[in-house]
Formats: C-alpha cells, structure tokens, sequence
C-alpha cells in the first residue's frame, strides 16, 4: 500500500498499513475501547451530576441553590486541562497512604481523567438541565402539587421527565464534547486514541496516517454518538407535541 | 342550608403581591356538600382566592382552615392536605409525556399507595364517568380542550376528594365543549361533592349552586343563593356586572 504524492516538489510515500500492522493496529484498538470507557464512563457520571445540580438550582430553598450554583461556576471556570493536572497531581498528594496505594494499583490517570471529564461536564450539564427544567411551565408543578405529589415526586414525575425531552439536543452537545475531550487525558498518560495515534506516529515517523486515522475515528464515534442520541430524542419524543420533523402539516 | 361542618374557613385573610393588595380582611365559610360560585371581574381575587384554599398561595395575615387543618402551621401535613382537595386549572395542566390513563394513576400511586392495577381500574372508571373511557392511552396533545378537562377532573376525582376546587374550567374551551364540562360538573355537584368554583358561567351556578359570591377589588361584595342574586343583587357593582355577562 504505497503512493507518492507530488506536491510542491515534496514527495511523500504514504504508508497505510500502519494503521494495521502489528502492533500498531492493536494499539488503535486499545485507544478506541480506552475512549469510549473515559466517554461513557465519564458521560455517566457527569449526568448524574447534572441532574443533581441542575434540578437543585431551582428548587425554592435558597442554600441549595446557592451550592448548586457554587459547584457550577466552580467546575465550569476552570480550563479542564488545569483540571486534570489538579486530579492526578494534585489530588492523590494530599490523600492518606494507603488511599494513595489503592488508587495508584489501580491507575491513578484513569480515575483522575474521568473524575476531570465528569466534574467538568457536570457542571456543564447542569446549566443544560436547569434551563430544561425552568422551560416547563410552573402551572405542571402546581398541578402535581395540587394533587397531593410532594416537590421531590413532583420533580422526578413530572418536571424532569419533561425537561430531559427538551434537553437532548444540547445534552447531545455536550455528550460529544465530553468524548472529542477525553482527548487531554494524553497529557496525563492515559492510553487513550490520540495517545495512542501519536505512539504510533513516534514509533513509525508516519505522522500523517496516523492522525488522519484518529482524526476520522473521533469524527466516526461522535457520528455514532450524535445518531445515537437523535434515535432517543425521537422515541421518547411526547406524541402531539412538538413536530420533530421538518414536516408541517399546515 | 343548616349549620353543618365548615369544610373551608377563611377567617380575616390578607394578601399582597408586592404592593398589591388583592385579598382583603376576607371572611369565608363553605361547609361540607356545599357548592359555592365565585364570580367577579378580572384582578378581582377570585382565582387567588381559590389557590390560597391548597396553598398555592400563601398568605401574609389571616387564617385559612381547611378540613379541620390550620394553613401555614408547621404542623399541618401539606401534601397530606392538598391530596384531599382537587383542583382543576383553566389551562387543564395535564402532564404532556404522560397518558390519560397515566395521568390519572399517578397521584393515587404515588400518593395513597395503589398498585398500579387498583390505580389503573379506578382511573378507568373515572374515565367512564367522565364520558371519555375510550381515550385512556391518549396522550394530551391528541385530545380536545373539552376531553382535556374532562381527563383533570377525573385527575382530582382520582384522589378522592373532600373538596373540589375549578378555576375558570372552561375559559379556555370552545363554546360547543363548554357543556361537556359543565355537565360533569353538574353530576359531580348533585353527589354531594364539597366545590368551590370560579366561574362567569352562570347558567351551571342558577343550577347547581347554594350560594354565589361576587368579587370585586379583592372583596367579596355580594353574597346569596341564586333566586336572589340574579334577580335581585343590592350592590350597583353586582348589577352592572351581571348585565354585562347576562346580556348575551
């Protein structure tokens, strides 16, 4: 699999099987499924925060707002490279021993890389999933209230059931931001696809293949991830509601 | 009507929003099997009235006893409260991601505790009884302004209910779905059910009703059964209210 390319008098003979020959091919794959865990993983937890978060920057107490809103703008101001430092270099400095010899067995760049991507993403989200909330109309809540649902089975019932239908689009944004970001955990060693397409780059001199392969498999998996997303956004759609699709019937 | 159990007490109720003052020194009384109407141009409390029943509104000073229970005491068991007193929106407030069916089996699940077959058996009925029983998988958007009401009063019903509160149930209706409604309610009234109802639609308060209220400016001016209200009402402000909806 060898071409030249002419071009401006360069020449460059591209070598593709790179990407395949061993063990570079393995290593992709291990980049790829070392991705996908960060992302999913990270994706996970980051929801559950900022659903947390999110519902508790509107709920009609004053201090959890006021943490809520704390966590926010704590997490979301910082650059997510700082705080991925701050998790591995930081962090497990200032633990116990023996926590620090339990997460150090354990690879302490992958714990701190998903905690980095979730805290930040979760704050993020969280802003997501308040504007949801504070888009249904407070006449639901009193509706719920008026038959006799306490605010917490008011929320779960009612207004965030409600409010994730409407967030799937910028929640889908910030599903593939989270995952193009799991990129910066390659300076915090973790073995993860741009980590991996730069070892082969070093191992090989063939720059241009391999980041052109990394470059395509982000664009594939967040493809796959947007049409993921947008199955969901149409099977939970609320029948009668809102015209998903470009259809007009009037 | 004899003195029977007072199943609301408004006793010297004030309340503002902001600087405005839209409840003031109200005395109210509503006693068990009653059904009072509350009419009233708009802005004059009528609805805040009836929000301040289950608390949707709090108030500044005064008393509210509902069913035995002082509002606004740390001690009272809102929700426990609320879960006794229905209430049907003008805007219908049904949960859009949810069923008819859904809608109605929530609070009772939730709430009292059902299983979802008791809920699921009890709403149908309720359905049945609110003339719509075919439409129990329908999802809100699909159904009309009229089956809409019909599905949150069967949503109240659900709850079983000491007290049924409607605010303006059929504003927002078409008029050829206005009698649906209206005739439910009508059927709900002759079992006895405890209402508090606001409403210019005052062919269902010559009805139905025991007592009308007339509001204006946060007061209530004028009160009386329906003979007399409508064919002789002593304040100027009543009478100049009643030729303009009556005239039609």
């Amino acid at each position: 699999m060898m071409n030249t390319m002419g071009f401006l008098g360069i020449q460059y003979e591209f070598r593709w099987s790179v990407l395949w020959e061993a063990p570079y091919g393995q290593w992709l794959l291990e980049g790829i499924g070392m991705t996908l865990s960060l992302a999913a993983v990270g994706w996970l937890v980051a929801c559950g925060l900022g659903l947390f978060f999110g519902a508790l920057r509107t709920v009609p107490v004053r201090p959890l707002r006021a943490l809520a809103a704390g966590y926010v703008e704590f997490f979301r101001n910082v650059p997510l490279l700082v705080w991925l430092f701050f998790w591995y270099f930081g962090v497990p400095q200032v633990l116990p021993p023996a926590a620090q010899a339990w997460i150090n067995a354990r690879g302490v760049e992958c714990w701190a890389a998903v905690t980095g991507l979730s805290v930040y993403h979760g704050a993020r989200l969280a802003e997501v999933i308040r504007a949801g909330i504070q888009a249904v109309p407070s006449t639901q809540l009193e509706a719920a209230l008026a038959t006799g649902l306490s605010m917490s089975q008011a929320y779960r019932h009612v207004l965030v059931p409600i409010a994730l239908r409407l967030v799937i689009p910028p929640a889908t944004s910030e599903a593939l931001n989270l995952l193009k970001n799991s990129s910066l955990a390659l300076t915090i060693g973790v073995g993860e696809l741009t980590f991996m397409t730069r070892q082969i780059e070093s191992y090989t001199a063939r720059g241009f293949e391999a980041i052109t392969a990394g470059t395509l498999l982000y664009l594939l998996l967040c493809l796959m991830v947007a049409g993921l997303m947008g199955r969901l956004e149409r099977r939970v759609a609320i029948p009668g509601l809102i015209a998903r699709v470009g259809r007009a019937e009037h | 009507m004899g003195r029977r159990e007072a199943m609301i007490e408004f006793r010297r109720v004030n309340k503002w929003f902001g600087p405005l003052h839209v409840l003031k020194d109200l005395d109210l009384r509503v006693e068990a099997g009653e059904v009072v109407v509350i009419c009233g141009p708009s802005g004059s409390g009528k609805s805040t009235l009836l929000r301040c029943i289950n608390r949707l509104e709090p108030v500044q000073r005064g008393e509210i006893i509902v069913d035995g229970q002082r509002l606004g005491s740390p001690r009272t068991d809102l929700t426990g409260l609320r879960a006794e007193v229905g209430m049907v929106f003008q805007s219908f407030n049904l949960y859009p991601h949810l069923t008819a069916l859904e809608n109605i089996t929530l609070a009772p699940r939730k709430v009292r505790g059902l299983d979802r077959q008791a809920a699921e058996g009890l709403a149908r009925e309720l359905l049945a009884k609110v003339g719509i029983a075919e439409k129990a998988e329908a999802y809100p958007a699909r159904l009309s302004g009229g089956q809409q009401q019909r599905v949150a009063i069967a949503r109240a019903l659900a709850m079983q209910p000491k007290i049924m509160l409607f605010d303006e149930p059929t504003s927002a209706l078409d008029p050829e779905m206005i009698n649906e409604v209206l005739d439910v309610m009508v059927a709900l009234a002759r079992e006895g059910m405890t209402m508090v109802v606001v409403t210019h639609e005052m062919g269902f308060a010559r009805k139905v009703a025991h007592r009308i209220l007339f509001m204006d400016e946060g007061r209530v001016v004028e009160e009386g059964v329906p003979e007399t209200f409508f064919v002789r009402p002593q304040h100027e402000r009543t009478r100049a209210f009643l030729s303009k909806i009556l005239v039609h």
